[in-house]
C-alpha cells in the first residue's frame, strides 16, 4: 500500500506545527502504521530535537536528494517504536537547497515503504512551505486560538486552495478553556467560522507539552494526558476513524473518582 | 429648431424622461426620431420614460415605437399618460405607467448603481492575502477575511460578513456604496473618506455604508 502523505503547516510560526507532526507521528505509529516524519525546515531543524533523536543523525534530507546518500540511510528509525522513521533537515544548508520537485521524488520512492509521509513545513509562506507541501496528499493547518495566528491561517488556507492542495484540515492548539470562558480568547466556533474548513483535532494546552518536547518523548504515549488523547483523535481520524471531540471542560467529580478517561 | 416645444428631455434617476408636447403624434415621433439620430451616443443604452401628456394611443402605435426604439439601443420602460386609453395600452405591453416612487431611495441607488455586466463577480471566501481590484462594481458571493482587500472603482457589495479591508469608489466615484450582511470591515473606505468599524453591539443586520455630506455613514440595508 503506498503511503499517504501529510503535510503539516501553519503560517505563523511557533503555534505547534513540530510538536504536532512528532504527536501524531508517534499515535500512528502506536497503532501499528508505519510512518516517516520528513522535517522540511532545513536550516532550522528542530523536529529530531522534539522526537529526541538529535545523536542519531548522520545523513539528512539534503544529503538524499544530492545523492550523498541512500533513502534507507537517511531514516533514523525511533528508539521506541520500530516503524517510525525521521528523515532530518540539514542544519547547515537553506530552504533553496530543496526544489518543489526534489520533495514529490523524495516521496515517491518513500512511499512504498511506509504508511504515513508527514512533513513537518517551515513557517511562512515561501519556498520551505511549498517545498513542503509539494507532494502532499492532505495538508493539515495548526493554528492557536488567537488572531494572528488565525489570519496566517487563513492565508495559508487561500493559498493551499490556489494550489489545489485543499481542502485543509484544521488542527486548532493550546486551547485554554479557562481564557476561553472569560471571553479572552477565541472561541474553536470562532476558529472555524471564519476559517470555513473542516476540523481534524483540538487540542487542549498543557505545559507537559513542552516538557517532553524538551525531553524529545513525544507524550502521546501517556495515555492520561489531554493533550497526548487529541492528538491520538487526530492519528484516528487520519485513519479514518470517527471520534468524538474532546469534551474541553475539566473532567467531572465522578469522572475522576472512577477514574474514567473523559471523552 | 422647431421640434423644441415639442420634446423635452431630463434626466432622472431611473434614466431618461422624455416630455412630449402637444401636436399630432406623427410630428411628435418624427421630432423624438430626429433627437435620437442626432445624439446617438448620448441616447445608447439609455432606459426611457415618455410622458405622453393627453394623446391617447392604441398598442400597435406604442409598439412600433419601442420596437424602433430598442433598435437603437433604447428601452422604453415606462409610459406616462392622461389618457386611460393609453395607459391601458402601456400596461398591455408591460410598461410601467408611473415612475418609481422616490420612497427607498438607497435601494434604487444601491440596485441602479451595479449594472451586472461591467461588475466583478467573486465567490468567497476571500482569505488573508487575497486582493480583488477591479475597474466596476465587485459582488462577493461569500465572506471577506481579514487581511483580504478589495478595491473597487463602483460599488461592493458582500452577500457574506465582510471583515477585511474595502475601498469603494477608488476612482473617485463619491457615490459608491458598500453593502454587506455583516458590515465589520477592518478599514472601510468611499472614494477619498477613510473610517474604521466601531466595535459591533447587539445583533449584527445587512448594512450599507455611503457618502453622506463627505461623511462616512452606515444603515440598514432594506430590501
Amino acid at each position: 500500500m503506498a503511503a499517504k502523505v501529510v503535510t503539516i503547516s501553519s503560517g505563523k510560526g511557533g503555534v505547534g506545527k513540530t510538536t504536532s507532526v512528532a504527536n501524531i507521528a508517534v499515535a500512528l505509529a502506536a497503532r501499528g502504521q508505519r510512518v516517516a516524519c520528513v522535517d522540511g525546515d532545513i536550516g532550522l531543524r528542530n523536529l529530531d530535537v522534539v522526537m529526541g533523536l538529535e545523536n542519531r543523525i548522520v545523513y539528512d534530507l539534503v544529503d538524499v536528494i544530492e545523492g550523498r546518500c541512500r533513502l534507507r540511510q537517511a531514516m533514523i528509525r525511533d528508539k521506541r517504536l520500530p516503524e517510525l522513521y525521521l528523515i532530518p533537515a540539514a542544519q547547515t544548508r537553506d530552504k533553496t537547497a530543496v526544489s518543489p520537485s526534489d520533495m514529490v521524488r523524495l516521496c515517491d520512492e518513500l512511499r512504498p515503504e511506509v504508511d504515513w509521509i508527514l512533513i513537518d513545513s517551515p513557517a511562512g509562506i515561501e519556498r520551505g512551505f511549498k517545498n513542503a507541501i509539494a507532494a502532499a496528499d492532505r495538508v493539515l493547518v495548526v493554528t492557536n486560538p488567537d488572531v494572528s495566528a488565525v489570519r496566517d491561517a487563513d492565508r495559508v488556507v487561500g493559498i493551499l486552495d490556489a494550489e489545489e492542495k485543499g481542502p485543509a484540515l484544521l488542527v486548532i492548539n493550546r486551547v485554554n478553556t479557562d481564557m476561553v470562558k472569560r471571553g479572552d480568547m477565541l472561541s474553536v466556533d470562532d476558529i472555524l467560522d471564519l476559517l470555513a474548513i473542516d476540523l481534524i483535532g483540538i487540542v487542549p494546552e498543557d505545559e507537559n507539552v513542552i516538557v517532553a518536547s524538551n525531553k524529545g518523548q513525544p507524550l502521546t504515549l501517556d495515555t492520561k494526558n489531554r493533550a497526548g488523547q487529541a492528538f491520538q483523535n487526530i492519528a484516528r481520524r487520519l485513519m479514518g476513524e470517527q471520534v468524538a471531540f474532546l469534551e474541553l471542560e475539566t473532567p467531572g467529580l465522578w469522572q475522576r473518582l472512577l477514574g474514567r478517561k473523559p471523552r | 429648431m422647431d421640434d423644441l416645444p415639442l420634446i423635452q428631455i431630463k434626466g432622472i434617476r431611473d434614466g431618461l424622461l422624455v416630455t412630449l408636447g402637444q401636436a399630432p403624434w406623427p410630428d411628435l415621433l418624427a421630432a423624438l426620431a430626429h433627437q435620437v439620430e442626432t445624439q446617438p451616443a448620448f441616447f445608447q443604452g439609455a432606459r426611457l420614460a415618455l410622458d405622453v401628456g393627453s394623446c391617447a394611443l392604441r398598442v400597435a402605435e406604442l409598439s412600433a415605437l419601442r420596437d424602433q426604439l430598442s433598435e437603437r439601443g433604447i428601452t422604453l420602460w415606462a409610459v406616462l399618460s392622461e389618457s386611460s386609453l393609453t395607459e391601458a395600452t402601456a400596461q398591455n405591453l408591460g410598461l410601467a405607467t408611473r415612475l418609481s416612487k422616490p420612497k427607498p431611495p438607497q435601494v434604487q441607488e444601491v440596485s441602479e448603481a451595479i449594472p451586472a455586466e461591467a461588475a466583478k463577480w467573486v465567490r468567497g471566501p476571500l482569505r488573508s492575502g487575497a486582493k480583488i481590484t477591479h475597474e466596476g462594481p465587485v459582488v462577493v458571493l461569500g465572506d471577506v477575511n481579514p487581511g483580504a482587500e478589495i478595491v473597487a472603482g463602483g460599488s461592493v457589495i458582500v452577500w457574506g460578513r465582510l471583515r477585511g479591508v474595502v475601498h469603494a469608489g477608488a476612482g473617485g466615484d463619491e457615490k459608491a456604496v458598500v453593502c454587506a450582511l455583516e458590515l465589520s470591515p477592518t478599514q472601510l473606505r468611499i472614494a477619498g473618506e477613510i473610517a474604521i468599524s466601531p466595535r459591533k453591539q447587539g445583533k449584527n443586520q445587512p448594512e450599507v455604508a455611503r457618502l453622506v455630506d463627505g461623511r462616512l455613514v452606515a444603515e440598514p440595508w432594506q430590501a
